[in-house]
């Protein structure tokens, strides 16, 4: 599950195992259809999250299988996304950062309406609960959103590379 | 259960931001709600709806998170992400800094007046409380006590309705009461049960109980039974756990001082207003049963709730919508 490096790695993970990015979404006839009601689907949501940086490789996240489409569930007419993401190391030190740029990225994409719950994949990071709750804190979210170098920090990984 | 609270009025106080808090002046004329906007709202009723009567726009440089009127009325406080507390003087013509609290590391999540107005309290991510002693005449404040009681980040504080005893809540999932010990103050109670952040507490008017409300998505009810030994000591009790009625984070609770109603401001959008059951026997287990529940009642989160503290039933709900509804309250038959 976890796309780890060797157990000994420090910190940073030196050499992640890379993934193959997903093709494009195909479009069906009823989505090009306007006179039909088009609900958000998990597939969308995934491609607003698969291309964030990670704030140490140069490479996206769905590279590193930091996030995979069956670990986005949304619900339209309940207004509820949830996202769960796998770092690559359980000692990930950018867990929280890298939570919070899905985060960011969702409350900017989405319409105000949807409650969204970014979640560490059970099991795969040693402060699971700590950065669950941290990113769970909508203060602490707008407070740290209120930080202009935390801010510029998120920006980065939300930017698109060229 | 509807028609047990009915809206009788909706502004767009913070637009294009959230409303954090409200709070009404001692009389009640005036509600003053915050935001993220940075600013401070003053709000006064007009015909049959609530205007704007000044925004304080100059005191914070990051979002205010929660506002407190002095028990005398003529002073406001208001805390803010920006590590400082301003104090507002109320005059003819509007408001004036009056002092800028500063010595917290850094946000600062709420601030609150003690009753006889001579202390003020603040608290902190800094996982700090700070007590001040207020000097009325010469509009001076003078940090007395930095209590470090709690070990994360301290979300809300709250003075007893009639003593010097102070309630705090926090991010460690507890709630610390604190009182004045020998020129000094210290941590007297410490009240744990809850499984996640406690995000405000609400005294009854009696001072005898509060009630909590947490991110665990329940209301804890405590109640103060007197030491033995006859001492000041006392210690505080869980009576009652309400769980299963808030569907996300309980972000804040207000227990009315006229009814006895308790209000909720739930992440789920919704308000909620719960009411004591009448033991069946005496020495029967407390309960508090749904009298109301308004599930779209903001468009998003609920943020805060504030009785009003002279109309019985009058209650002001705020949201991340950035809007302040004004509601009424009608306890249904039968409860």
């Amino acid at each position: 599950m976890v796309a780890s490096g060797p157990g000994a790695a420090p910190l940073e993970n030196a050499n992640p195992l890379i993934y193959r990015r997903s093709g494009e979404r195909p479009v069906t006839a009823r989505e090009e259809d306007d006179e039909l009601p088009d609900a958000i689907d998990d597939r969308e949501i995934f491609d607003l999250i698969r291309s964030i940086n990670d704030p140490e490789h140069p490479l996206t996240l769905e590279e590193l299988n930091v996030v995979e489409q069956m670990r986005v569930k949304v619900d339209d007419a309940q207004s509820t996304v949830s996202v769960e993401f796998t770092p690559t190391i359980p000692h990930c030190s950018m867990a929280t950062l890298i939570g919070l740029s899905i985060k960011v990225k969702l409350l900017r994409s989405l319409p105000e309406r949807f409650k969204l719950d970014v979640h560490i994949t059970p099991g795969t990071h040693a402060s699971e609960h700590a950065v669950n709750k941290q990113l769970a804190d909508k203060e602490r979210v707008a407070a740290a959103l209120e930080n202009s170098h935390l801010l510029e920090v998120v920006n980065q990984c939300l930017s698109a590379r060229s | 259960m509807p028609e047990a609270l009915s809206l009788l009025c909706r502004v767009s106080a913070h637009p294009e931001s959230r409303c954090w808090a409200l709070a009404w002046s001692p009389s009640g004329a005036l509600l003053a709600s915050c935001g993220g906007d940075r600013a401070v709202r003053v709000w006064g009723r007009e015909g049959s709806g609530w205007a704007c009567r000044a925004v304080l726009a100059d005191g914070h440089q990051r979002t205010v998170r929660r506002v407190a009127w002095s028990p005398c009325g003529q002073f406001l406080a208001s805390a803010s992400f920006d590590g400082t507390t301003c104090v507002w003087r109320r005059h003819e013509h509007g408001f004036e800094v009056v002092a800028t609290l500063e010595g917290h590391e850094n946000e600062v999540k709420s601030v609150a007046w003690a009753p006889s107005g001579s202390l003020l309290a603040t608290c902190s991510r800094d996982k700090s409380v700070w007590v001040w002693e207020v000097d009325e005449e010469e509009q001076e404040f003078e940090c007395v006590s930095v209590l470090s009681a709690h070990s994360q980040d301290v979300k809300h504080v709250v003075w007893h309705p009639s003593q010097e005893l102070l309630a705090s809540a926090s991010y460690d999932d507890t709630v610390r009461l604190y009182r004045e010990d020998e020129d000094d103050w210290v941590c007297c109670a410490t009240l744990e049960g809850h499984t996640s952040t406690v995000w405000a507490v609400a005294w009854e008017r009696s001072g005898q109980r509060l009630v909590s409300c947490s991110d665990d998505r329940t209301l804890r009810v405590w109640q103060r039974s007197e030491g033995h030994g006859g001492g000041s000591e006392h210690s505080w009790q869980c009576v009652c756990t309400l769980s299963g009625y808030h569907g996300r984070s309980i972000y804040d609770v207000a227990w009315c001082h006229l009814t006895g109603a308790v209000a909720t401001a739930c992440g789920d959008d919704a308000v909620r207003v719960f009411e004591e059951v009448s033991p069946v026997s005496p020495g029967s287990p407390v309960t508090f049963g749904l009298a109301a529940h308004v599930p779209r009642a903001h468009a998003q989160d609920a943020n805060g709730v504030a009785w009003h503290p002279r109309e019985p039933g009058l209650l002001a709900s705020c949201g991340d919508d950035g809007d302040i509804a004004f509601w009424q309250y009608q306890r249904p038959e039968g409860l």
